[in-house]
């Protein structure tokens, strides 16, 4: 069973998409969900969240602070010397 | 709960984009492991929709009506 | 908190040291391409995060991803092209795999490993970006006027060009290092092309209510014609931090960029750069990088939507004016007032002003801005 509302056959044939399955119950209750707030398809849905959920996750496994401590300590001289601090 | 699943269309890059990280991350065995989980998430989040009838919503849009609000 | 790099890499392609004078003696023995000063700014931008996570112009996937999906390759959103467009006469002894040297003005700049050469459909990029075909639009026809191959692949730096703005320049790994220093949590973006008169004040201050820091980022470089010179504007700036901002809630330095009027597209980018240089938020104003009629006045706020991962929160303020029953500067979500009472102060008002050398009403600029403006013989791009 496919969702024929979001793309059209020949974008997939172009390759451009792929498929995930999802269990009807979700899927079904996904589509009540998004009902009148300008989501027009459950695949539309599922590709904002997982861009929304991937991108948080992705900024969470990186370290705070890539500069080295020597790096960090010529900037902040040269920020000195021109007023910025 | 049915086994019966239903495909949804992704694109390609965004597929391979929860792949590399469910592969540098663990914890997922299968990309549709990991989108059932977060879908179940964030569902789960959203605040279940209070339903009021016709009848009910009448009554308070008159009401509303009455005091000048609308 | 400053933001995380656009696709969580801070790009460094800043050759420096022993590796540097080895590169430059190469440099001399490789074919060269000379670009244009845009070009060398969009070079430089690269090697120093700017568009990170870029490591060089954009290949065809890239590219094509770009136009028609307005992501990379990788999912990353990313709105403009960064492409480097070449004669195919000066490219006939190069091929895909080459290294080559950028030039400009005969200085070599960087050493860029050509990873692939293609050709591209100029109004297809048009219609893309622009969403216009039509070449009273400015970025409509500048590309038109350009060459006819692409070439993608990274790029080393080994020289900066010309830097007038030297003192007012900062790199993001600079500025990202001045917000934590300052312990600013939340820094607000502002993008700008022009001399700062109240409406541009308002809207910098209403963001300013809500964010520890504001971080203003002029463009500087390739403008249309009469718009404000780049000296013009960065003068004006420091001249209002001076006399209008708390100072320990400002920093302004400057960015050579093209802009290229693409309107919600460019709106979008203009957003990514400031999160690379660590800001949390932008502001997107009323026809961000707009040009005529070519977008309606709040489209660029609409594109935003399509971008849950973008990584930086836009700020939609609304444009501001002056209204005489309130007495003050409000905008239309605040100001019950009908039109009659607003005065909408805007560049073309302020401009008559400036050309007949007479004061403008207090509400419409600063007078130390105006005085600065009023030093300069022409203040505008001829």
């Amino acid at each position: 069973m496919f969702e024929d509302e979001f793309k059209k056959d020949s974008d997939v044939r172009r390759g451009k998409y792929t498929t995930v399955s999802i269990p009807i119950t979700l899927y079904n209750r996904i589509k009540e969900l998004i009902k009148d707030t300008g989501f027009t398809s459950v695949s539309q849905f599922v590709t904002y969240i997982l861009r929304e959920v991937i991108a948080s996750m992705e900024r969470e496994k990186l370290e705070s602070s890539m500069i080295s401590e020597e790096e960090k300590k010529r900037i902040i001289e040269k920020l000195r010397k021109l007023g910025y601090i | 709960m049915s086994k019966e699943k239903v495909a949804v269309y992704i694109s390609k890059e965004l597929y391979e984009r929860v792949k590399k990280f469910i592969e540098t991350q663990g914890g997922f065995s299968t990309i549709e492991e990991f989108v059932e989980f977060v879908l179940n998430e964030v569902i789960s989040e959203e605040p279940t929709s209070y339903t009021m009838s016709k009848e009910d919503e009448e009554k308070v849009k008159e009401r509303l009506r009455a005091l000048g609000y609308i | 908190m400053v933001s995380k790099p656009h696709g969580n890499k801070l790009i460094n392609r800043v050759v420096v040291g022993r590796r540097r004078d080895h590169l430059l003696e190469e440099a001399k023995e490789l074919p060269r391409i000379e670009i244009s000063e845009t070009l060398a700014a969009d070079t430089i931008n690269i090697a120093h995060g700017v568009y990170s996570p870029l490591e060089g112009f954009m290949t065809q996937e890239d590219y094509i991803h770009v136009l028609h999906d307005m992501r990379l390759s990788n999912d990353i959103p990313w709105t403009i092209p960064i492409i480097l467009d070449v004669n195919p006469e000066d490219i006939v002894d190069i091929k895909e795999g080459d290294d080559i040297t950028l030039t400009h003005n005969n200085k070599p700049i960087a050493i860029m490993k050509i990873e692939e050469i293609y050709g591209w459909d100029k109004n297809e990029y048009c219609k893309q970006v622009f969403k216009a075909t039509d070449p009273t639009h400015p970025g409509v026809t500048k590309t038109m006027g350009r060459k006819e191959l692409l070439i993608g692949g990274p790029i080393d730096l080994l020289n900066d060009i010309y830097e007038p703005f030297e003192k007012y320049r900062l790199w993001p790994i600079e500025t990202r290092v001045l917000f934590e220093a300052k312990r600013w949590r939340t820094i607000a973006g502002f993008q700008t092309r022009n001399v700062p008169h109240l409406g541009h004040e308002y809207v910098q201050k209403a963001a300013l209510t809500f964010v520890d820091g504001l971080f203003i980022n002029p463009l500087v470089g390739w403008k249309k014609r009469g718009d404000f010179k780049d000296e013009v504007i960065a003068r004006a700036y420091e001249v209002l931090i001076q006399h209008y901002f708390p100072k320990d809630s400002i920093v302004f330095s400057v960015l050579r960029m093209e802009m290229r009027y693409a309107g919600p597209r460019e709106a979008v980018f203009h957003a990514i750069v400031r999160k690379n240089f660590g800001c949390t938020h932008f502001i997107v104003g009323r026809d961000h990088a707009g040009v005529g009629n070519f977008y309606k006045p709040y489209e660029a706020w609409e594109i935003f939507k399509e971008f849950p991962d973008l990584g930086i929160t836009p700020l939609f303020i609304r444009e501001s004016f002056y209204c005489k029953k309130c007495g003050g500067f409000v905008n239309e979500k605040i100001c019950p007032h009908s039109d009659e009472n607003r005065i909408r102060i805007s560049g073309t008002k302020l401009r008559r002003f400036i050309l007949r050398k007479e004061k403008p009403p207090e509400y419409m600029v600063r007078p130390e801005v105006f005085e600065v403006i009023l030093s300069f013989d022409n203040p505008f791009i001829e």
